[in-house]
């Protein structure tokens, strides 16, 4: 609760974690929605905002309001999966890397700095071409985690790399401590501030990547998604319509979306470091 | 001989590391989804209406497992695969048979490359430069306006940004044509208004990529130059009573490039599917919309071509943005 209370004091941290409760109220409105996501023809089409269906209605007969809170709460699944899956490899490769060292470390690091410069937006489209159609969020999220973690296994090693160093790591050692312990009981909780900050980045790439696949067409297009929200408003030509509530919704929903979360890491990030924790410890004295 | 074992050979290697595995990555996806891209295209032709009989059927299918080189055990596979890519041989494109995809690859790199280097350059430079001087003046009110401005653009995707631009500036204030590389019929021989037409056209994709390019560049330089600035050599200079601006250019601009230098090479990947995906918003002529026609119509040979070449191409781009490192920072060129 302190350390809430700590980070609220940072008016980006205030505001991206505003920003996303209202969005996570939204999700948990979701559940009462009064209309299934998936069913067309609900509700008169093409309505503009009112009282009735606050964002509108769009050509599919769907009000765009609820659909819009199963969208935040399906786009934050996958990004879930995706940074959850890539968290794994990520801490795998990089503990590894870094506590074996050596040759190892060199082959990994190698396979990982190609993970790091490919243009992993025609290969994601390639995966995706080929499984179309039977890409539930699920798998969708498993694979945008098998390429979403080489960042932060590069972050996670150059920290065990450092702590390998430390006096802890010989008493361990030479009091017998088995590697996996060592390890997994020693190391870990030192790396944990560090996956934590990283999570966020990498959810908020995810959602980016489910929007633009969706897109493109080529994710499942009944789920309601962000991406599949925007898809539909732009291939149905809502800006020629006039529908300008139907494609405002989603974009300015994931702007705020994207900017909160990135503003929650910055922030987080910054209390992390040290350094910077202390200027802003400064700040709030003065 | 030192400089070339020590700085060129681990950048080389590296640089086959990369294509290796990208390489190795478009071989196997294929062969390890459920699906078949050879019994997935049969049936889009079946769909399409052709009848086959099962006799032609079983030929196509023999032809299609040719071309696509799935014939023999999985290491021959991949020995074919390499030797076909070598060749510069990606075969036909399915859907403007037969077309080779090379050359279709060819007719719209030049538009990706011109979009991807001008707008990488550009705002390499104006987030550097913005981001030096919001760094070192630090206590200024525009240098706090311009670090939230780009905290703010920054995590924004690109496909989302490049629609507002198209929908506030093509649709609403009418102000840039709404796609394309041209203006339809305007093929004339070269003329003014024709690179004025060119130009018209590329503005809004190059000012996105620009704007959000330049926002991360910003960002990583404010944050460099914010340690450089507490360095002894910057405050010995302050205290020397040197001009401000000889400071900001010469002395911590220039330390604070180098990361910035690596950072490139690094945010290359990215940066290109940024371009990718920002051609397709405006219908840009590139690889981005070939890529996208390529998705609409299934050609499944076109992607895997654009994608083997997209891990060639910026694998050597960021070999080469390496290989100039050596020129912005001395020290590596004469120890």
């Amino acid at each position: 609760m302190n350390l809430l209370k700590d980070l609220l004091r940072d008016g980006k941290f205030k505001f991206g974690f505003i920003t996303l409760c209202i969005l996570l109220f939204l999700v948990i409105l979701s559940f009462f929605s009064p209309y299934k996501p998936t069913m067309w023809n609900v509700t008169p089409r093409d309505l503009p905002p009112s009282l009735k269906h606050i964002f509108g209605t769009n050509s599919q007969g769907q009000d765009i309001f609820w659909q819009t809170t199963f969208a935040i709460r399906n786009s934050l699944i996958i990004a879930s999966i995706a940074a959850l899956f890539s968290r794994i490899i990520a801490i795998i490769i990089g503990l590894v890397a870094g506590y074996r060292g050596g040759r190892m470390d060199r082959v990994l690091m190698s396979i990982n700095d190609s993970f790091l410069v490919l243009p992993l937006f025609p290969i994601l489209i390639l995966v995706s071409t080929l499984i179309k159609g039977r890409l539930s969020f699920v798998s969708l999220g498993l694979i945008l985690g098998v390429f979403g973690w080489a960042w932060d296994a590069r972050v996670i090693r150059s920290q065990i790399l450092s702590l390998r160093e430390r006096e802890f790591t010989f008493t361990a050692i030479l009091s017998g401590s088995k590697t996996l312990h060592l390890v997994f009981k020693e190391y870990l909780p030192f790396v944990i501030p560090i996956i934590f900050s990283t999570i966020i980045n990498n959810m908020s790439w995810a959602i980016g990547m489910e929007i633009t696949l969706a897109i493109l067409g080529l994710t499942n297009l009944e789920i309601p998604t962000l991406g599949t929200m925007l898809h539909w408003a732009i291939s149905y030509q809502a800006m020629l319509l006039g529908l300008w509530w139907w494609l405002l919704t989603p974009v300015v929903i994931s702007v705020f979306l994207f900017v909160s979360l990135y503003l929650l890491s910055v922030s987080i990030s910054e209390y992390l470091d040290p350094r910077t924790r202390i200027q802003r410890i400064g700040i709030a004295k003065e | 001989m030192d400089f070339l074992k020590r700085y060129l050979l681990p950048r080389l290697i590296q640089y086959l590391v990369v294509i290796v595995v990208g390489i190795t990555l478009v071989f196997l996806i294929p062969r390890l989804s459920p699906v078949d891209p050879v019994q997935q295209l049969i049936n889009t032709i079946r769909m399409q209406g052709t009848y086959l009989d099962p006799q032609a059927a079983e030929k196509l299918t023999e032809t299609l497992k040719d071309l696509y080189g799935l014939k023999g055990s999985l290491l021959q596979q991949y020995l074919a695969f390499w030797k076909r890519l070598l060749r510069g041989d990606f075969g036909p494109s399915l859907f403007q048979f037969p077309v080779p995809v090379v050359s279709l690859i060819k007719a719209s790199l030049p538009w990706t490359a011109g979009l991807l280097t001008v707008s990488t350059i550009l705002s390499w430079i104006i987030g550097n430069i913005l981001g030096g001087l919001a760094g070192f003046f630090y206590q200024k009110r525009w240098a706090k306006f311009l670090e939230n401005f780009a905290m703010v653009i920054r995590p924004i995707p690109y496909y989302i940004f490049s629609l507002i631009l198209l929908v506030v500036f093509a649709y609403l204030l009418k102000l840039f044509p709404l796609g394309g590389g041209f203006s339809i019929g305007m093929r004339v021989p070269f003329s003014w208004s024709f690179v004025l037409d060119i130009l018209r056209h590329a503005f809004l994709p190059a000012l996105s990529m620009v704007v959000l390019g330049s926002a991360v560049w910003l960002q990583t330089m404010r944050l460099i130059v914010s340690n450089v600035i507490r360095e002894d050599f910057v405050v010995y200079a302050k205290n020397g009573g040197l001009k401000r601006g000889t400071i900001v250019f010469k002395y911590v601009m220039r330390n604070a490039m180098l990361p910035q230098v690596t950072g490139l090479a690094l945010s290359m990947g990215q940066i290109f599917s940024g371009a990718l995906i920002t051609e397709i918003v405006f219908s840009y002529p590139g690889l981005g919309t070939l890529l996208y026609n390529a998705i609409n119509t299934g050609d499944y040979n076109l992607i895997m071509g654009i994608t083997a070449l997209s891990i060639i191409g910026i694998s050597t781009l960021i070999l080469l943005i390496d290989l100039l490192y050596p020129i912005f920072d001395p020290r590596v060129r004469y120890k």
